[in-house]
């Protein structure tokens, strides 16, 4: 397998006497869905914040392409082509598509917002993804299903040249034919060279679209192996104990 | 320099889809206003020999310039989805200020009317500040202010309680005119410039190979403001003195000019700026806003700075318009008919939904309603009920065309 992209090392995080996160080691790749899983608490939602730079972890390394970098803030995760979609997708319901995708990043001509580049760039970006389902990028947010809510919640994160995408449940509230939109989405981020980390409580998910599967166990990587090396009940048990017969407790 | 979403509607029919779609959407847009101003008009011009007459239309804006004012601030505030109960005095004691600079101080206009304005833009820092940074809400703040405020201004009016002014400046903004000849020069600059913007951005759009509105209905919606605008300045321009040879009425008042000012600066910085599009993201998800990167804090205080400087300006109409302030300036009704002028136009009170242009649209119909029932000889009573009642019946309309946009 190609070398990582971005790679963190012995990662610790704790809250007061809580230890969250036990020298956590986690790859993702380029072109690849990386699946993390794991049982609620298992430090999901701790491990992904300390990639945003949302929390500081007390001890371990970020790799990026083979570098060791500092992540302190979201500004930096966000400099280093980092772009988390969380599950409540943080968009404005009163604005448009292109309003959202560019909030807080408008692109202007002098003083003035320049609607028209940002609505090109926009437009690109979705037929980019064979976004096909929005009739119109200047309808609100409002008028959007949720599947379409999370399509547009990942366009706005691959809008700018990011490297590495991470989605919390992005599937968790949709029915069966948006979550089957949205997993095709998945799929085309990872074939367009990103390296996609999918968070997921639904194996059949995982399994769909997922290249390499990343278990949680108690703050402690219980593995990280390639689908193709593990069956679903093998995951199973790596999430609920730990550990499986026949998997390496190793990186892969 | 309007802003409106452009839908791809390559029919006039679909365009009327797109318009249903979008009131579904809960977002009702200008038409109710709009519809509403000329049934009231026509209303009252059945009912009274006086209302559709020249004289009465120049008194009507010169009655609603303040309320109109006042009400453009609100919209910033409104569009946070908070409240300013405290505009009005805001606008009485900057007023005030005014008035004292000028007849106490001799200032001359040009520099307390700029004092003024800094004033009001203090009253609404702290405001902002207070709700921003504290986290008090807004509605409570404002009311404390609505009160404090009002003890403001009774101190700063002093024991004679009333104060003249006499620059003549001041006065000119409300009780004179541009001339005919400078009124219809005045009208063919706005349209000329409102016409230029309209087929620029169209044309800006195509050239980028994106969609455009239906050039067909900008024509009508186009065509159609500038006939009616061009009725209102021929109106204007007619002699509406009793007795001409005494002294000559005709001309738009200056305090029109001044309001479609405040209008194109207001509705520029809400549609093409990053601060105004933040205004919006704020009243829609002030989280996702935070996320987005936006100073929220920031645009908050911004928001009731400008309420409080856009009373300012509403201060210096009510100098003009009575040649004097007094304890009251302000006070009574003046911020319920503001809020309700932003509200029946089309601002939602719940955040994230509104235009410059809902003030001025609100503005008329509350002003339409006064002076229509007052010509009618209506009791004042009678004339709060009524507008009570159309402000109820808008925060309803308001209230259900958001629970139809959430989303299932």
């Amino acid at each position: 397998m190609s070398s990582p992209i971005l790679s963190l090392r012995g990662i610790n995080k704790s809250f007061g006497p809580v230890n969250v996160l036990k020298g956590v080691d986690f790859d993702t790749y380029a072109g690849k869905v990386t699946a993390l899983v794991g049982d609620n608490g298992a430090g999901k939602s701790t491990l992904i914040k300390c990639i945003a730079g949302i929390y500081t972890p007390e001890a371990g390394d970020f790799l990026f392409e083979g570098q060791k970098v500092e992540i302190n803030g979201p500004r930096d995760a966000t400099e280093l082509g980092i772009e988390i979609v969380y599950q409540d997708l943080a968009l404005c319901d009163n604005l448009d598509i292109v309003h959202n995708m560019f909030l807080g990043r408008e692109q202007k001509k002098g003083p003035v917002l320049n609607e028209t580049s940002m609505e090109a760039l926009a437009r690109k970006t979705l037929d980019g993804l064979s976004v096909r389902t929005v009739k119109s990028i200047r309808q609100t947010v409002a008028s959007l299903s949720g599947g379409q809510r999370q399509t547009v919640a990942i366009a706005r994160a691959v809008l700018w040249n990011s490297k590495v995408v991470i989605l919390d449940e992005p599937t968790a509230a949709l029915g069966v034919a948006q979550t089957e939109q949205v997993l095709n989405l998945v799929r085309r981020l990872a074939d367009n060279g990103l390296a996609v980390v999918l968070i997921s409580h639904n194996l059949n998910d995982v399994f769909e679209v997922a290249d390499n599967i990343a278990a949680l166990y108690l703050g402690q990587m219980a593995a990280q192996v390639e689908k193709k090396d593990v069956k679903p009940q093998q995951v199973i048990e790596l999430i609920t104990t730990g550990k499986s017969a026949g998997v390496s407790g190793v990186n892969a | 320099m309007s802003t409106e979403i452009i839908h791809e509607s390559p029919t006039l029919k679909g365009a009327a889809s797109d318009y249903w779609s979008r009131v579904k959407a809960g977002d009702i847009g200008a038409l109710p206003a709009i519809l509403g101003l000329v049934a009231l008009c026509a209303i009252f011009g059945a009912m009274s020999d006086v209302f559709l007459t020249p004289g009465n239309f120049a008194n009507l804006l010169t009655q609603a310039a303040a309320v109109i004012v006042i009400a453009m601030g609100l919209v910033f505030v409104l569009l946070l989805g908070e409240i300013d109960l405290s505009a009005g005095y805001a606008a009485g004691v900057s007023g005030a200020v005014l008035v004292i600079l000028i007849t106490n101080h001799q200032f001359a206009w040009y520099i307390a009317f700029p004092i003024s304005i800094m004033v009001g833009a203090l009253l609404g820092f702290v405001l902002g500040s207070l709700v921003a940074r504290i986290g008090i809400p807004s509605f409570v703040v404002t009311l404390a202010a609505f009160l404090a405020f009002q003890g403001l201004l009774l101190l700063l009016a002093g024991e004679g309680g009333t104060i003249r002014i006499e620059d003549k400046t001041i006065l000119a903004v409300e009780n004179s005119n541009l001339s005919p000849l400078l009124s219809w020069v005045f009208f063919i600059v706005v349209a000329v410039a409102y016409v230029g913007t309209g087929l620029n951005r169209l044309n800006t759009r195509r050239r980028a190979g994106l969609k455009t509105e239906l050039v067909k209905l900008w024509v009508i919606k186009t065509s159609s403001l500038l006939v009616i605008t061009g009725g209102a300045v021929f109106a204007l321009t007619v002699e509406r003195s009793n007795n001409p040879q005494l002294v000559s009425l005709k001309g738009i008042p200056y305090v029109v000019p001044l309001i479609l000012f405040l209008l194109a600066v207001g509705t520029f910085v809400l549609g093409r700026t990053a601060f105004g599009r933040h205004i919006y993201a704020v009243g829609g998800n002030a989280e996702a806003a935070r996320r987005a990167g936006i100073n929220v804090k920031r645009v908050r205080i911004s928001a009731f700075v400008i309420c409080s400087s856009l009373a300012a300006v509403a201060g210096m109409i009510f100098a003009s318009r009575q040649n004097s302030i007094s304890p009251t300036t302000g006070g009574s009704s003046t911020l319920l008919y503001a809020v309700g002028a932003a509200v029946i136009g089309g601002t939602s009170l719940f955040g994230g939904k509104g235009k410059m242009r809902d003030a001025i649209l609100g503005g008329l119909v509350v002003a339409v309603i006064d002076n229509g029932m007052g010509l009618l000889g209506y009791a004042a009573g009678i004339k709060f009920i009524v507008t009570g009642l159309v402000l109820l019946v808008s925060a309803g309309v308001d209230a259900v065309s958001r629970r139809g946009s959430s989303v299932s």
